[in-house]
């Protein structure tokens, strides 16, 4: 099992629940640039910090907002390609309907592979709603316009004798000959994230790996089937890899269990903090179907983040959510490191699998000290066990 | 070609995409092309319309429950769309008359090709950039709450109806689609085609352009600069009415479009 460190680099000093919105249109005259270099070269320290600890290392991006200081996770993996050591680097990822040019992404990508000795690993994904503003990209057709992008990546990527034109529905291209080529043969791992099903098992299919995101034991046991559906599908043999599979989930440790569920609390302020987006911005006309749309704003509470089920049914909206509602769905993993081992074993065996545990071992206001101790105990005392427990090499366990 | 008869709207199969529309009434021949939101609250203006007129009002693909609407994805492709379905049902002596969004569509008809047209009516239409590059002279539809919107489109709150939640389920569902199909044609450039200020001299034909004094989408002083653009085109203000001037005045609008129309 690979086990990841991943921050959004959070701006919190003017997170505060009175604000309607946090993104998209929060005036950047309460972001003090002194301050925000302090935030991004500590973030970075921990990174740093992870890899030297045995950790891998997961980056993000967003834009216009105080909850990601990473508006660029392209220039944050460059830096890090360059300060680490061995980590691997999984950008999840690329926003690649959001970027007018998918070579572009395809040389940058290139070049941070080749920077890091061919540690990348290579998300590409749809982004979320509220990208679309700050991004000004076309929010209908846009996975259409996001395999579209695939293709030409994958295609500069992988093609090394010259130049090729590209004359999509979409993108135009002339001449696409990008230097440096990947280190990593063909391509950089792939990754793409959902939460649903049916993009789970698009993903298998073409045999990717998908990261599925905070979606409790729940949701993630029926993304893990649609992926293994796929994956058959797509001819890659009955067996399914665990590398192929990933999971993010809030984690905070610390010796005294008290003060672990203090630090996982301030990292859940990420999920609770994710409602406020002023409104028009969380639904973009097209981003959602029409039926999903409907559904939408048939629901009892149309301006719910998100509202997933504990293993007994109960709901749990993600913008309310006590710490122990987290821990139930599997969200979260808080304790001392036995019961953070504990909560973690508990969840991999219950899906069926796991070879990427992503965790947030950091969000909102928790400090420089917190996560350096966190990181510290997580890499003494659960990441050798869970590495053990779990060899790189494992497949899904047999559906019962 | 075919045509076939649903839900009170007739289909008409125009070179392959299909085409719902609105077809009644006697008289003569008004085409007239709605706006994007709030689609469905201009039949109290279409049945004014169409008691002098034989009123064609196609349903823009996307928002009908038309087959095969990705092959329309731009306002040029709506504009062609339109002159072939004109085409099709042999229509000469057209008024054709424009809303909103509509009337983008109308005018991009009309600098292409003015031949079956007799008149042309603009009301609150889109399409055109006339001011600074920095300067938003369409309010942004996708990035304004729907009650500021509501406020921007009626003069008076009551003829905005209630809110989206408080509509059919029928009617949200076409509302939802209509609001994904405006993104389809005019997301960017946003709601205007920067080549159709250059081309608006030709058109041929006389143009009233009718604009609500209180719209708040795109201001009077827009209207006035379209109008200015267009040879010989009158230009006169809806009193006390917002950006859907048709919806809010339905009988009024009629009636003064019919007077223009008429008015050899």
């Amino acid at each position: 099992m690979r086990v990841y460190h991943f921050s959004e680099e959070p701006y919190p000093d003017v997170w505060s629940p009175d604000r309607p919105t946090l993104r998209v249109t929060l005036p950047n005259e309460l972001c003090v640039p002194q301050r925000a270099n302090e935030l991004y070269h500590r973030y970075i320290d921990e990174w740093m910090l992870a890899d030297e600890l045995g950790f891998d290392i997961m980056l993000n991006e967003h834009h216009s907002t105080a909850t990601c200081l990473t508006a660029s996770a392209n220039l944050l993996l460059a830096i890090l390609a360059r300060v680490t050591k061995r980590a691997r680097l999984l950008v999840l990822g690329v926003p690649v309907c959001n970027r007018q040019d998918p070579v572009r992404i395809a040389e940058e990508m290139a070049m941070v592979d080749v920077i890091s000795g061919g540690r990348l690993e290579f998300g590409m994904i749809k982004g979320v709603p509220y990208e679309i503003a700050p991004a000004n990209s076309q929010p209908t057709r846009m996975m259409d316009r996001f395999w579209e992008a695939h293709d030409l990546i994958v295609k500069a990527m992988t093609t090394h004798n010259g130049a090729f034109n590209f004359e999509g529905e979409f993108f135009h291209h002339r001449t696409v000959n990008i230097w440096p080529r990947p280190w990593q043969q063909p391509h950089p791992p792939i990754w793409s994230s959902t939460s649903t099903p049916s993009n789970a098992r698009e993903i298998g299919l073409r045999g990717y790996v998908v990261g599925s995101f905070m979606g409790g034991i729940e949701e993630t046991i029926k993304l893990h089937k649609a992926y293994a559906e796929g994956y058959r599908e797509g001819g890659y043999g009955s067996d399914v890899p665990v590398d192929r599979f990933g999971y993010l989930a809030m984690c905070a440790t610390a010796e005294d269990e008290g003060e672990a569920r203090r630090r996982a609390d301030l990292i859940a302020d990420y999920l609770r903090t994710n409602a406020q987006v002023a409104d028009p911005f969380n639904k973009p006309p097209g981003y959602f179907s029409v039926d999903a749309a409907f559904r939408s704003m048939r629901s009892p509470n149309p301006a719910a983040f998100r509202t997933l089920y504990t293993p007994k049914g109960r709901p749990v909206e993600l913008s309310t959510a006590s710490l122990d509602d987290f821990i139930e769905c599997g969200i979260a993993f808080a304790g001392t490191p036995e019961q953070v081992y504990n909560q973690i074993c508990a969840f991999v065996d219950g899906i069926g699998g796991l070879g990427n545990l992503l965790l947030m071992g950091q969000g909102g206001h928790m400090n420089h000290a917190q996560t350096v101790d966190s990181l510290k105990l997580m890499g003494k005392h659960v990441l050798p066990k869970l590495k053990a427990r779990y060899p790189e090499d494992m497949k899904f366990a047999k559906a019962a | 070609m075919t045509s076939a008869k649903t839900e009170g709207l007739d289909t008409f199969d125009i070179h392959g995409t299909e085409v719902q529309a609105f077809v009644g009434g006697q008289g003569p021949n008004v085409v007239y092309l709605h706006s994007a939101l709030w689609v469905g609250d201009d039949t109290t203006f279409v049945r004014e319309l169409a008691k002098q007129a034989r009123v064609i009002a196609p349903l823009h693909p996307g928002i009908g429950a038309g087959k095969d609407a990705n092959k329309t994805g731009s306002v040029d492709d709506l504009a062609y769309l339109y002159l072939d379905l004109i085409e099709h049902l042999k229509l000469r002596d057209v008024t054709l008359v424009g809303a909103s969004f509509g009337g983008w569509i109308a005018a991009e008809m009309a600098v292409r090709n003015c031949n079956a047209l007799s008149k042309l009516v603009l009301v609150d239409a889109l399409g055109i950039k006339v001011g600074a590059r920095d300067h938003r002279d369409i309010v942004d539809f996708f990035g304004t709450p729907d009650k500021d919107l509501r406020a921007m489109s009626f003069a008076e709150p009551a003829n905005a109806g209630g809110d989206l939640r408080s509509l059919g389920d029928d009617d949200l569902r076409t509302r939802l689609r209509a609001r994904e199909t405006l993104a389809r044609y005019g997301w960017q450039p946003y709601m205007h085609n920067p080549r159709l200020r250059l081309r608006l001299h030709r058109i041929n034909v006389p143009t009233l352009v009718l604009w609500g004094d209180r719209d708040g989408i795109a201001r009077p002083d827009y209207g006035r600069a379209y109008a200015d653009l267009i040879p010989g085109a009158q230009f006169e203000l809806v009193n006390n009415a917002g950006h859907l001037a048709h919806i809010e005045h339905a009988e009024q609008l009629a009636s003064r479009i019919h007077t223009f129309a008429h008015n050899r």
